[in-house]
């Protein structure tokens, strides 16, 4: 099969150019440009130096110290790390509340673009506004969620200044945002193109809702899940710096500081740009890292199944 | 599975009570902009007084515009927002034309690199692009070196010229947009859409007398508006949001976006939040919005791009 256009390179160079110069300038030569810079220190006064691996060494590097134990030369690296994958829990968490939500709008239900849109409007808002007002509705005397834990009876804690619950609170926020999402509208997309009479042949040979579940609905929403979750992760990952500025500034004592606003406080509260660059590119290798392993899996599920 | 939507009224009830905790929160955000400064009704009134407004105080929408140069911040924000949406769409959509539609050497090897770049975490290339915002002035000083950059570059927001800013150089609108104007993402969703259109479109482009340019503006655009418009709206979307670029590019007030410029409510003796919701809610319209505008393309643009998984 010969396309209808001939001429090569020649034709797409002209289309591809102000994308490419783009791609170049700001995405491939920036990745280059801080990969030399993590192997620098920088205070951007003084000219950069050479410092090679130093700055990798400081951030993931072990110690023996005074006492004997042996501890992290950045031992808040490893907390903002944590942190990182501790918010990540509402992935799992939303992507499970999306599917239920569209299986149940997946009927002949009147309204469901109604409700299609309600459940979105989180997401079309999702920013600093929104970060502004949960922040406000998680105020402990004024806010709205201690409100509506004192209708139950239950005194709320004080959210995002109390170490313990700051995490929680945080996931409760993204949860909310995330749930009536992209996901939904991705997952309900999916489950509209099975036909109704798959379900129909399941209930009639005798399979419950758990069976008919598994032998129907997940097979249509298999590579859906799988894209949702990856975008997710690579999202997820590198998520929770603009919260962090407007809601809790990382704190209280860095419980809710990510690694996407470890590198910026590094960058730009403190001038460590070397350093800065260096975690940006541990976040990177670990982006890539996992969602290759993810990838990997799932290719190996396809070809079990 | 006999769900007939008029006798299962039970069936919204779940569905009404996930979409009563999705507007709640607005209603939270409303009765926040029309309260008095300062008042107490919050601890004691309980709940519902949260919920339902009790004082209509609409003057807090128009103190928003007064307190801070609010229209500036907005007029801010709909520069950056537009162009970056118009920049990144042109740019996205005749890439996608080149990888979907044309048949060249090293195609696919290129567009997985793009693809990849795609898990490059923001935080990676934010300092360096910052870096090369801050040097460009010298740069262009180093390749053009009889025009005088630095003077362009503090010509700033005088009194005389307040909408022209800085040309180039950090803190200006150059580098507030030039840098969301190319996105791997936006090309991937419309090559998503372009290959599915079936080939004959070209073919029969061809048979017309239609050159590949033409082609692409007369047949393949026209056909793929769900596509360039959900790109549209995602990408105003975030442009309209966006606000850790802005936060460290600019440094001037007048060429503060209203993210930033949101900023001024919380002051030093805590934050006036009944302005803060106000003008949190005037930040939102443009996106509720394009949004609704968008809608009915809008599955179809989202869907597009899980196609290949």
């Amino acid at each position: 099969m010969k396309r209808a256009f001939a001429g090569g390179v020649r034709t797409a160079l002209p289309f591809l150019l102000p994308n490419l110069i783009g791609f170049l300038a700001f995405t491939f030569g920036p990745l280059v440009g801080s990969l030399l810079l993590s192997f620098c220190s920088w205070d951007l006064l003084r000219s950069p130096y050479w410092v090679g691996l130093d700055n990798f060494r400081e951030l993931l590097g072990f110690h023996r110290g005074s006492d004997g134990e042996w501890a992290a030369t950045d031992p808040a690296f490893w907390q903002y790390l944590g942190n990182t994958f501790f918010l990540l829990l509402n992935l799992p968490v939303s992507m499970v509340g999306s599917l239920i939500l569209a299986m149940w709008l997946n009927r002949p239900l009147r309204g469901v673009r109604f409700y299609r849109l309600v459940f979105y409007l989180p997401t079309v808002m999702a920013g600093v506004a929104v970060f502004y007002l949960w922040r406000w509705m998680l105020n402990p005397d004024e806010g709205l969620i201690n409100a509506a834990l004192a209708l139950v009876h239950v005194e709320g804690p004080k959210w995002l200044t109390d170490p313990f619950w700051a995490k929680p609170a945080i996931l409760i926020m993204s949860f909310w945002l995330s749930v009536g999402g992209g996901g939904m509208i991705l997952y309900l997309a999916a489950l509209q193109s099975v036909p109704r009479e798959l379900e129909e042949a399941a209930a009639i040979d005798g399979a419950g809702p758990w069976s008919s579940f598994w032998a129907v609905t997940w097979p249509s929403v298999r590579s859906v899940t799988f894209f949702i979750a990856t975008t997710g992760l690579i999202r997820g990952l590198q998520s929770g710096s603009e919260m962090a500025y407007v809601m809790t500034q990382g704190g209280p004592a860095g419980a809710t500081t990510t690694l996407g606003f470890y590198v910026f406080e590094k960058a730009y509260q403190q001038f460590e740009m070397g350093y800065a660059a260096s975690i940006a590119w541990v976040m990177f290798l670990l982006v890539f890292g996992l969602t290759w392993l993810q990838w990997r899996r799932e290719k190996q599920g396809e070809a079990w199944s | 599975m006999k769900a007939d939507g008029r006798h299962t009224w039970w069936w919204h009830v779940p569905l009404m009570i996930v979409g009563a905790t999705m507007l709640l929160p607005l209603c939270f955000m409303f009765v926040t902009a029309l309260s008095e400064p300062g008042q107490a009704i919050r601890a004691d009134g309980g709940f519902w007084s949260l919920v339902f407004p009790r004082t209509w105080r609409w003057e807090n929408f128009l103190e928003v515009w007064q307190r801070v140069p609010f229209l500036r911040y907005y007029a801010n924000s709909m520069i950056v927002a537009m162009v970056v949406t118009c920049g990144q769409v042109c740019t996205s959509a005749c890439a996608a034309f080149a990888f979907a539609r044309l048949q060249w050497r090293g195609r696919d090897a290129i567009f997985l690199a793009y693809l990849a770049t795609m898990m490059v975490p923001g935080a990676v290339t934010m300092i360096p692009n910052f870096i090369s915002m801050k040097m460009i002035p010298e740069w262009l000083g180093y390749l053009l070196p009889w025009i005088d950059w630095n003077a362009i570059r503090h010509l700033g927001p005088s009194s005389d010229w307040p909408v022209l800013g800085r040309f180039v150089g950090l803190d200006s609108y150059f580098s507030l947009t030039l840098p969301g104007m190319f996105s791997a993402y936006g090309t991937f969703l419309l090559r998503q859409f372009f290959t599915t259109l079936p080939k004959e479109l070209d073919e029969a482009a061809a048979i017309d007398g239609c050159g590949p340019w033409t082609t692409f503006y007369r047949v393949i655009l026209p056909v793929s508006k769900p596509g360039v418009a959900t790109l549209g709206v995602f990408t105003f979307v975030g442009a309209w949001g966006a606000f850790l670029w802005p936060l460290v590019i600019v440094n001037s007030d007048s060429l503060r976006t209203l993210p930033i410029g949101l900023q001024a409510f919380q002051g030093q003796y805590g934050t006036q939040w009944q302005l803060m919701m106000a003008a949190a809610i005037l930040m939102l319209i443009p996106n509720v919005v394009i949004f609704l505008l968008g809608q009915r393309f809008f599955v179809s643009g989202l869907t597009a791009g899980a196609v290949k998984g």
